[in-house]
């Protein structure tokens, strides 16, 4: 296999598990929502109530960074970053 | 000299806020000193616009490269800061915490679809349209599938989506306008209007771009300000965001207590339109999963496929920052959009807490008739009351407001000064204009580059292209306009029938362009007019008193019309041949971060 097989391999690997986890903060746990919004949840809000409010919002601006930095990772091991005067 | 703007650019804008803060404050002063509501808010939209088109006109620009992409040179926060401007629009800013207020949870599907759609378009599209290096989304399409019948698909499905978008901007910059400037709507649209294009003219993406930071700082300012505000003054908590949990509480306690009473059909005809009243829980679950699940996942596609907001991501110098550059987005989004629910909260138990000196519900009818505010909101047509029961006190099945009111009026209920409603103003209005801006510049850019340059005249002169690019731009604006002005539909419903209309055409086309090396160009024009027409179909169906089926409604048709998009695309490309080597190195390309751009610097 290629280096750019490789590559697009392990991009694929984190695709993957990014949308894993962005499936559970945006369709995940909304299949529960009655149920989890008996509980208290972070600060006193309920569950559900402060998932759609907060918790799953700030999930995903976390998710980003998280993928972007390991995005460049993979894109450095397999010498394929850009350089910086391009 | 260009590297020198770029490089002080914190200084810059640091310097602009430090100016907008002190103009605030002045005008704070003066309010103290007897000016007038209206002069206060006169001066807010006045004084912001007016900076607004100084921009533009700095940053005029004679180059393809600028007027498109910014000169690709944009850095990744300020990228963030322009791309949240683009996206917050009227509808996020004046009628997003109403919506909360009214509907509570199956509303709240939005703030969840609007901000997961990002992920995807970091995951899935924008650092691979960025190292396309294209000019505009169709550009993409038209350039790994080939062909002008694709790239001309692409540019309908854009101006489709994007038009149904526009008017709904220009309507709300029209709206803040008549009543900041105290003129007729139909002229304040086209006085919004001419302030939208004095941003866009001239410099094109670039200008764009640095209007769209300042409108996004001035809108930051003017949607936390007043949440921190009124939650401080309610005593409620100084930080609202985490603070607010017993006031949440309350009003489920509120809502027992007084029970949600139905009102006779006869009773509702004597309400003005477009104003409701509270028959939704406020934080209980209210929606089937699938009700809520159907909505945040037609919104996040929708994003995905969105093209004033996934051009945004080529001005950004490299792959790398266009990546971050899509979270320091969310970000910024973040910020208002968790702030939204805080307000609705404190609005509603404002509105309805009988402990609180604000709570009208309970008061004898004269009471509530005697307050200042309820004058000046009922002459507004924001809100009314009126004693069905005949008891002579006002019931929570009696009292109705306007969805904008949460956002424009709370401040006044809490009793804060108004200038702070001017500056609310002015927020509303940076909103609404950078949205309009962004789309409308998508549309005419699609238009000049892919139909224009790419298609009938390739051997234009740049000064040639750039020139039909703004006629182009006046006309769609016109154009958005007068719709606008005729007052056809609200603000919300339009909005999210855009995303649905983009969703449809556009959101497997041009994922499966980077992760599908077998799709073709017959498989790609199936799949962007076949997706178009099923999902416009099934919303004229829906309309027209068809019953739907799956649960799929009118805001979230472009399921249908993706998933009919997704199958025809699929069947087509592989029972037609499958793309030359060229094509499937050219994908191979766009996989890597690295190397040059697909597309030439100029092209």
């Amino acid at each position: 296999m290629s280096n750019q097989q490789k590559h697009w391999e392990k991009t694929r690997g984190l695709l993957f598990i990014t949308l894993a986890i962005w499936f559970v903060f945006s369709i995940g746990i909304f299949l529960f929502g009655a149920e989890m919004n008996e509980v208290t949840g972070p600060f006193g809000y309920p569950w559900t109530y402060w998932f759609t409010c907060q918790g799953s919002l700030g999930a995903f601006v976390i998710l980003i960074f998280w993928f972007a930095n390991r995005q460049e990772k993979i894109d450095e091991e397999f010498g394929f970053s850009e350089r910086e005067d391009e | 000299m260009k590297g020198n703007f770029i490089d002080n650019l914190p200084k810059i804008y640091g310097i602009y806020t430090g100016g907008f803060v002190g103009f605030i404050i002045i005008m704070a002063i003066a309010e103290q000193m007897g000016m007038t509501a209206k002069t206060i808010g006169i001066a807010f939209v006045a004084f912001t616009v007016f900076i607004y088109a100084l921009i533009g006109y700095l940053s005029r620009t004679a180059q393809a490269d600028a007027y498109y992409v910014a000169g690709r040179q944009v850095p990744t926060v300020f990228n963030g800061m322009a791309t949240a401007a683009d996206w917050m629009s009227g509808a996020s800013f004046v009628a997003m915490a109403g919506g909360i207020y009214f509907k509570g949870y199956g509303y709240m599907a939005l703030l969840v679809g609007w901000t997961g759609g990002y992920v995807l378009v970091a995951s899935l599209l924008a650092p691979y349209l960025r190292k396309f290096g294209c000019y505009t989304v169709p550009d993409f399409i038209g350039t790994r599938y080939g062909g002008n019948l694709a790239r001309f698909s692409a540019v309908v499905v854009l101006t489709v989506a994007s038009f149904t978008y526009v008017t709904a901007q220009i309507n709300a910059t029209g709206t803040i306008a008549s009543v900041a400037l105290d003129i007729p709507f139909q002229y304040a649209v086209y006085v919004g209007l001419i302030s939208i294009l004095l941003c866009s003219m001239l410099g094109g993406m670039r200008g764009v771009t640095w209007t769209q930071v300042a409108q996004y700082i001035v809108l930051i300012i003017a949607y936390l300000l007043p949440v921190f505000w009124i939650s401080n003054k309610m005593g409620a908590g100084f930080f609202p965001h985490f603070m607010l949990a017993d006031e949440v509480a309350r009003i489920g306690e509120l809502e027992q207590q007084f029970g949600f009473v139905k009102n006779a059909a006869a009773d509702l005809k004597t309400v003005p339109k477009g104003l409701a009243g509270i028959t939704k829980a406020h934080s209980a679950v209210n929606a089937t999963p699938w009700a809520f699940i159907s909505l945040a996942l037609a919104m996040m596609m929708g994003t995905a496929s969105l093209p004033h907001v996934m051009m945004r991501y080529f001005t950004t110098p490299s792959v790398k920052a266009a990546r971050k550059s899509v979270g320091w987005s969310l970000f910024f989004i973040f910020l208002l959009y968790s702030s939204a629910p805080m307000l609705a909260t404190l609005s509603k138990l404002s509105l309805i807490d009988p402990n609180l000196p604000t709570g009208i519900i309970g008061k004898t009818f004269a009471e509530v008739e005697a307050i200042d505010w309820y004058q000046n909101w009922n002459q507004a047509n924001l809100m009314f009351i009126s004693d069905f029961n005949g008891n002579g006190t006002l019931e929570l099945n009696e009292f109705f407001m306007g969805g904008k009111a949460v956002v424009l009026a709370t401040p006044e209920i809490a009793g804060l000064p108004y200038v702070i409603s001017g500056l609310v103003a002015a927020g509303g209005m940076a909103a609404a204009m950078s949205t309009a801006d962004g789309l409308i510049l998508a549309i005419a850019n699609a238009i000049s580059h892919d139909v224009y340059y790419k298609i009938i005249d390739p051997k234009a002169e740049t000064a040639k292209r750039l020139l039909v690019a703004r006629v182009l731009l006046v006309i769609i604006g016109f154009a958005g306009a007068t719709i606008a002005a005729m007052e056809i539909q609200g603000i919300l419903g339009s909005v999210i029938w855009a995303f649905d209309f983009a969703m449809s055409g556009l959101f497997f086309p041009l994922v499966l362009g980077v992760w599908w090396k077998r799709a073709n160009r017959q498989g790609a024009i199936a799949g962007m007019l076949g997706g178009l027409v099923a999902g416009a179909w099934y919303l004229v169906w829906v309309r027209t008193g068809g019953s739907g089926f799956l649960g799929i409604t009118q805001l979230t048709f472009g399921i249908f019309g993706s998933a009919v998009s997704l199958v025809l695309m699929v069947v087509v490309s592989l029972m037609t041949a499958e793309p030359d080597k060229a094509t499937q190195k050219m994908v191979d390309d766009v996989r890597v971060p690295s190397g040059k751009s697909i597309l030439g610097k100029s092209h």
